[in-house]
């Protein structure tokens, strides 16, 4: 039995050596597939412009991302978050109960949210919240009734829209963007075309009206998608009629393949976005650990270096991207400087 | 006479053989069907197969070239200090090389208006390259160098045809008038298509520079996890089988544990995934992101695979061989050891190297600890740091590139498809041509 007692102890000596604590020398980031385009963009210019090793990005959503961020303190948790929306104060109690209590939140810019669909497809040139609510809402008015969507076509509530099948793909629940498109675009809606209105007077409360607003319709008219925007974009190419929802960057970087649409009669772009025209906008974030600051080697200076004029701010590589820059940039660096958490002098 | 016996149907059938009756017709038609079908059905598969392979190689072909530009730079110390001082260094590399190349062109005079700015929009990230050549190279400052530089993606895609004048609109990334300056500029041989060996020698870049990205790292990556896989599941897989078939006694809990290996077999690869995120890295400590952790997390996919074809491989050495050397006064374990074991090896090398080559295929374990996203930035330092810094597995990186905005990165995707082909294209030869050498009859 030599053989199998030489197998054993090596593997139980390889177990052991390689239980022994790594320290590690390199940022560690996860988070919101949104911010990873750009932040995969500072990691690169942030290895290549200092003698710090290049951080490691990965992706799988804001929500997941913050959930790792809040796991603990310590070599083998992430140091940064990316969002594409604020951190939830849920999230927040979740992280002080694993001990995470000081955390630098760094907003890096604005992003846009588009509708999109196919070049050749029909011509969905322009939308109001309330058009995207009575084709995807889960209740919504017809005749003064509250009913469930009955809808099959835009050119059933809206003469203006093309007579085409509603197909709409939105970013799946794991996504910041959904929360974004629930609050600007669902919710808008369902006050415009009065349902909200409808539901007061069937004596539903706040919450309940919200949740309501926020269903969307499970017939298969609209899908979620839990993938990125390649997912959404491959699903639109397969379908003439259908709309998708991406962020301003993949937009930009798509344009021979799609055609975008205006919201409330705004097209998107950087500079609608950044003066607040284009109603369907939100912040981009990443939180940062203090308790990790001095340990790490290089975590302030990525923070710092991301949020540098020459990197964030306008006709930076970030802004050539497709960010919105943030015009309160100097406070977002003063903040980074001091080491300011949340809670304190917010 | 014999009509006669033919029609009547209750007479046994005394007819000639080389007359076919109808039930013999009706047979061979059926056999004919038959082997229709069989053909038919190698038929759809080869259409299918065809189909996949010119799809791949219709679409990762372009990741194979990249446009360059051939300029001759000379970048002076002063500039180079200059440089060093700024926060964003690689930006005045680049401002640098492009005012130098604006110089050269007017001094050329060519037929195209054009300023800085069109010529940065022609141009990838280049600072990078720039910063890292002079920084290896200090005394080719201010000596007159030739680089060969990527120019922009959209670039790449006009030149290669999969962009056309009317795709293009006129945006920050590119300008309908540019492309005149890029027509002229191939006319003049100063930009043209080349090999492009950073995709196979490079690391990964950020969304905005497809052109410097490369598989290299992930290749690293995938290597390293690979010989962690070999490290541990042949030996550990090739003990358990030979204990299990040869000494074991058949009992209810070696039946037991033969169930749940094939089972084992048949587990969902994500599973593995969600057990190396939960035993190695948030029990054990170990790094994320690490080959270290992808490769224990591959070998406990892979272990049932080659356990099964190792106890299948030791089943087909006929008992006599066994049965002779426990005759002539062997040990049980040197007839395992010195006869059996020697005759089963081809079969366990195949199943080893096919179990191996799953693995090297395998994304879904990976997305869970850390693999997927930016992460394969660099070489590794050394054979230590190879297992435990932060590094991607092809099928990763490839899973990485198809998700990014720039549909040059698709077109990089299909490319790194093709790698990843090729190298398991070579383990199942090597497997093909192990089995051929040593295999025995009997």
């Amino acid at each position: 039995m030599s053989f199998l007692k030489l197998t054993a102890s090596a593997t139980a000596i390889a177990a052991l050596s390689t239980t022994a604590a790594f320290a590690r020398d390199n940022v560690q980031v996860a988070g919101s597939s949104t911010v990873l385009p750009y932040a995969s963009i500072v990691a690169e210019l942030f290895g290549d412009n200092t003698d710090f090793p290049t951080p490691v990005v990965e992706s799988g959503g804001s929500s997941a991302g913050l959930k790792r961020f809040c796991e603990g303190v310590g070599e083998n948790t992430i140091d940064v978050a990316n969002a594409s929306r604020a951190i939830r104060e849920k999230e927040i109690k979740a992280c002080a109960e694993n001990g995470v209590t000081d955390i630098i939140e760094v907003r890096i810019g604005y992003d846009g949210i588009v509708f999109a669909s196919q070049q050749s497809g029909p011509a969905f040139t322009a939308f109001e919240p309330a058009d995207i609510y009575n084709a995807i809402g889960a209740t919504v008015l017809k005749d003064g009734e509250l009913v469930d969507n009955p809808h099959n076509s835009w050119a059933e509530f809206n003469a203006d829209l093309p007579d085409a099948e509603i197909a709409m793909f939105i970013p799946g629940t794991k996504h910041g963007t959904r929360e974004v498109f629930e609050e600007k675009v669902l919710l808008q809606g369902c006050e415009d075309t009065g349902a909200v209105a409808a539901m007061e007077e069937k004596g539903m409360d706040e919450d309940a009206i919200e949740d309501a607003c926020f269903d969307v319709r499970q017939d298969g008219k609209s899908v979620d998608i839990d993938g990125d925007y390649t997912e959404t974009l491959a699903r639109i190419d397969a379908n003439t009629n259908g709309i998708g929802v991406f962020g301003l960057a993949f937009y930009e970087n798509n344009t021979d393949k799609l055609k975008v649409a205006t919201m409330s009669g705004v097209s998107p772009s950087t500079e609608t976005i950044a003066s607040g025209e284009y109603p369907v906008s939100r912040p981009l974030f990443f939180y940062v650990k203090k308790a990790h600051i001095g340990v790490i080697p290089g975590l302030k200076e990525y923070a710092q270096f991301f949020t540098a004029d020459e990197i964030a701010g306008p006709g930076g590589p970030l802004s050539n991207y497709g960010l919105v820059a943030d015009p309160e940039l100097a406070k977002t660096q003063a903040k980074i400087a001091d080491e300011v958490t949340m809670g304190e002098g917010m | 006479m014999t009509d006669a016996s033919l029609n009547s149907s209750d007479a046994p059938r005394k007819g000639s053989l080389h007359v076919q009756d109808a039930q013999t017709t009706r047979r061979n038609r059926a056999e004919a069907r038959f082997k229709g079908y069989g053909i038919a059905a190698i038929l759809v598969g080869l259409f299918f197969l065809v189909v996949l392979a010119v799809s791949i190689v219709r679409s990762g072909a372009p990741a194979f070239t990249r446009t360059v530009v051939d300029v001759q730079f000379t970048m002076s110390s002063a500039q180079v200090q200059a440089a060093e001082n700024e926060l964003f260094k690689t930006k005045a590399y680049q401002t640098a090389f492009i005012d130098a190349l604006k110089t050269q062109l007017d001094a050329r005079g060519m037929q195209v208006e054009f300023d800085n700015a069109a010529i940065e929009r022609l141009l990838g990230k280049i600072g990078g390259d720039l910063r890292t050549f002079y920084a290896e190279n200090p005394d080719q400052i201010g000596q007159e160098v030739s680089f060969q530089l990527p120019a922009s993606s959209r670039v790449d895609r006009y030149l290669n045809g999969d962009l056309t004048r009317d795709d293009i609109e006129d945006s920050r990334f590119l300008m309908k008038a540019d492309l005149d300056l890029v027509d002229a500029l191939e006319e003049a041989g100063i930009i043209r298509g080349a090999f492009n060996w950073t995709f196979i020698t490079g690391t990964d870049s950020g969304v905005d520079n497809p052109g410097g990205a490369g598989l290299g790292a992930s290749v690293i990556g995938s290597f390293f996890m690979m010989l962690v896989v070999l490290v541990l599941s042949l030996p550990i897989g090739v003990a358990a089988s030979i204990y299990l078939e040869e000494f074991a006694p058949q009992n209810k809990f070696t039946d037991l544990i033969e169930v749940n290996i094939s089972n084992l077999a048949a587990v969902p690869s994500i599973v593995f995934g969600i057990l190396g995120l939960a035993v190695f890295i948030q029990f054990m400590h170990l790094p994320q992101s690490a080959p270290l952790v992808g490769g224990l997390v591959l070998t406990l996919m892979t272990l049932p695979t080659i356990i099964i074809s190792t106890r299948a491989s030791l089943k087909s050495v006929p008992p006599s061989i066994r049965d002779a050397a426990l005759g002539v006064g062997a040990s049980k374990m040197q007839a395992v050891f010195h006869h059996v074991l020697p005759l089963a090896m081809p079969g366990i090398l195949t199943g080893t190297i096919i179990g191996l080559a799953q693995a090297l295929g395998e994304t879904a374990p990976l997305l869970l600890i850390g693999m997927v996203g930016f992460v394969a930035r660099g070489y590794p330092d050394g054979v230590m740091a190879g297992f435990t810094e932060a590094n991607s597995a092809m099928p990763a990186q490839i899973y990485t590139w198809a998700a990014r905005a720039d549909a040059s990165f698709y077109e990089k995707a299909w490319g790194g498809i093709i790698i990843l082909l090729a190298f398991l294209l070579t383990m199942n030869i090597i497997a093909i041509i192990l089995r051929r050498r040593f295999e025995r009859r009997w």
